[in-house]
């Protein structure tokens, strides 16, 4: 396994995690970048690495094919920031992720993110999910996720109505398919 | 507006909560000409101010300062600090709830008569019968609105409903409608008619939904008999040495403490805080808790029989547009026990938005089987199960005196355990949900899991003898003669009806009693 890595190098590495577990997420000094969507997250109080895992942990807790990268980004944020503040939270993070990592790396010899199937990574999150880490990570993800109004029309859900008038004259009653 | 109350008048009626039985009790006593003091904990919010989030919405209305749990519900292992999901707000949890407004059965006031010993079971009848409660009833459903009731037509049936509706056609249930809703389906009691706005839970922006905020308080105000103090906590109910209520402790919106001196004080908290005010009111003639000789207040806690089943379809549903309950099904409401459980339970059509599915559709739950159901959000259709729960004595609200909350008084803890009886009603409710939904071709059923307690009974429990129960068939405390309760704590069993029009109607003919006795200088 070693000499395929080797053989591969680096730019080949790059280009399968492009298609694997890490999608488009890179790290890029001290940000996590996705060229594909064209945003950066600057990480200036965890690990960048940490901060990586943490978006693609996120999308192995909640997988939605059809939510970009940015919104469990815009989810796992409060992390970064929080981490400034709370020494607690931060070693909760940056600990919980050595634990993935660790995990990850006895079954399979990689890192977390760098396991190529949601499978795999899912069978790693299904070990540790009774601990404080990844309860933190979901209950904050449950709320910092779908309360995002712009990941509702991914669901066809419309949001606040009473300012458009209800939907008393907007399809309350409209289904034709029964 | 009213003319505020001396803090030292000791004639006026102090009313603990502004909800259902506390905003309905003071209204109707103003209007008789009593002066009432409403305390309310929560601050008041105009219907302007409500927001159609639901996070939002929650952080503005909901109940959240410290609660512990305890007992084998799953409530405690996903929501350990929010056993119920009720309003701290002027007009309580009036200002939440869905408007379903159904009558007692009349065997639900016997039901031990009518279930016998039911092992574990705390049952009593009530000591008032579906007979002498039908005028209140009556007059209850005027003064809310009700559909299907006084002529008033019902609502439109929305998407949610139709397909409620096909299912249970499907099933061969024969009771099934739009329901009894206190929402105007036309104008009525200068409040508009409904614009199936959706986030009912939210409060109703335009008014259509009858609360005790937008439709009881003002009334009572205009008369200038009674005054409302929101953000006041009350900590202690007072007494004196011949064992009567004086008045109460309570906070006011500044932190300051202040006593307001009472002729009668009537508690309308909830049946979580009204037990946990009896208890803190412990004194040296009253050890317990006041009104506490019997050992039951904080006992018997009901919380109803829940769960909920999804429905997912090919087709899209958008079960968020309109009313959150937009129909009801009462095949399964009676006593029959060949479904192997005694009473019944109510169907009724439920919805979510996309953050409060994901919160309550599984607690706890992730991964793709629960991002696929979320997947299908679009294509869901929704309903609630609701059902009378056995009251049972451990089921209860204790204070849990190593949990203070920010005035230093000890917090609930509620304890809770599914009855047997429970768990086979629930299952028996899931069974026949997921049929519905299947026999109009639904492509998977979620039987979900029952969220925090949005109705909450029975903790200071009516009862014909003083040892058994707290209060009489008034609410009048068997102990103190001027204390009573007002609220859903009074109920001695819960039936399979959401609550509110049973608690309006008992608070209307609280009021016809109370003012008689003061009339009569009894109390």
């Amino acid at each position: 396994m070693t000499t395929l890595i080797d053989r591969r190098g680096p730019s080949r590495r790059a280009l399968l995690a492009g298609f694997g577990a890490t999608g488009a997420l890179m790290i890029s000094g001290l940000a996590v970048i996705n060229p594909r969507e064209a945003w950066g997250l600057e990480v200036a109080n965890l690990k960048p690495e940490t901060m990586r895992t943490l978006i693609i942990m996120a999308r192995d807790v909640y997988p939605h094919d059809r939510i970009a990268d940015k919104y469990y980004a815009l989810a796992m944020k409060p992390y970064e920031t929080g981490a400034a503040t709370d020494p607690a939270l931060k070693s909760l993070v940056e600990d919980g992720v050595v634990t993935l990592d660790t995990l990850a790396k006895a079954k399979h010899g990689v890192a977390y993110a760098d396991l190529g199937w949601e499978d795999q990574r899912t069978e790693i999150l299904r070990q540790i999910e009774d601990g404080a880490f990844f309860q933190k990570v979901r209950g904050g993800l449950v709320v910092g996720l779908y309360n995002q109004e712009e990941v509702w029309p991914i669901f066809g859900y419309e949001g606040s109505s009473a300012d458009k008038g209800g939907y008393i004259d907007r399809g309350f009653s409209d289904i034709s398919w029964l | 507006m009213a003319a505020p109350f001396d803090l030292n008048d000791d004639s006026v009626v102090v009313i603990v909560g502004s909800g259902a039985g506390g905003g309905t009790l003071g209204t109707e006593l103003a209007l008789k000409g009593v002066k009432v003091v409403m305390l309310e904990a929560g601050k008041r919010h105009n219907m302007e101010d409500f927001v159609n989030n639901e996070w939002e919405s929650f952080s503005q209305l909901a109940w959240t300062d410290m609660r512990t749990t305890s007992g084998s519900w799953r409530v405690h292992k996903n929501f350990p600090n929010l056993p119920a999901w009720i309003v701290k707000s002027v007009g309580g949890s009036t200002v939440h709830w869905a408007g379903a407004s159904l009558r007692f059965q009349e065997h639900e006031f016997k039901t031990r008569t009518t279930y016998g010993d039911l092992e574990g079971a705390n049952l009593l009848d009530w000591p008032i019968t579906l007979a002498e409660l039908e005028p209140y009833y009556t007059k209850a459903e005027d003064r809310m609105g009700v559909t299907r009731t006084n002529g008033i037509p019902g609502l439109p049936g929305s998407n949610n409903f139709r397909v409620f509706e096909a299912g249970a056609k499907k099933v061969g249930y024969k009771e099934v409608s739009t329901g009894r809703m206190a929402i105007n389906s036309q104008p009525r009691a200068d409040r508009g008619s409904c614009q199936q706005i959706g986030f009912c839970f939210q409060g109703c922006k335009s008014g259509a939904k009858w609360s005790t905020l937008i439709a009881e308080i003002p009334r009572g105000e205009e008369t200038g008999n009674l005054e409302v103090r929101p953000e006041s906590m009350v900590l202690k109910i007072e007494h004196d040495a011949s064992g009567k209520a004086t008045g109460v402790v309570y906070v006011d919106k500044d932190g300051k403490t202040q006593r307001q001196k009472a002729r009668i004080v009537a508690v309308a908290g909830n049946s979580i805080e009204s037990p946990r005010l009896l208890l803190n009111s412990a004194s040296s003639m009253f050890p317990d808790g006041l009104a506490n000789s019997s050992g039951q207040v904080g006992r018997n806690y009901m919380r109803h029989m829940t769960g909920s089943v999804y429905g997912i379809f090919e087709n899209p549903v958008h079960m968020y547009r309109g009313t959150t309950m937009a129909g009801i099904v009462r095949d399964e409401a009676k006593h029959d026990t060949k479904r192997g459980f005694v009473g019944g339970y109510e169907m009724e059509t439920l919805s979510l938005g996309v953050p409060f599915m994901a919160a309550f559709l599984d607690p706890g739950g992730w991964g793709r089987s629960f991002t696929s159901a979320m997947d299908g959000y679009v294509n869901t259709a929704g309903m609630w199960l609701v059902g009378e729960d056995m009251p049972q004595e451990t089921n209860r609200i204790t204070l849990n005196s190593d949990v203070k909350d920010k005035n230093g008084m000890p917090v609930a803890n509620v304890h809770f355990d599914d009855h047997p009886n429970d768990i086979a009603m629930r299952n028996h409710a899931y069974s026949r949900g997921m049929a519905m939904y299947d026999s109009v071709g639904a492509v998977r059923t979620l039987p979900t899991p029952p969220y925090p307690s949005t109705h909450n009974m029975g903790t200071n429990r009516m009862s014909e003898k003083p040892r058994d129960g707290v209060v009489n068939k008034h609410g009048q405390t068997h102990d103190v003669p001027n204390l009573f309760v007002s609220d859903g704590s009074q109920f001695t069993t819960g039936g399979a009806e959401n609550p509110t029009l049973t608690i309006v109607a008992l608070a209307i003919r609280q009021a016809d009693f109370i003012a008689g006795e003061m009339t009569k200088k009894t109390i």
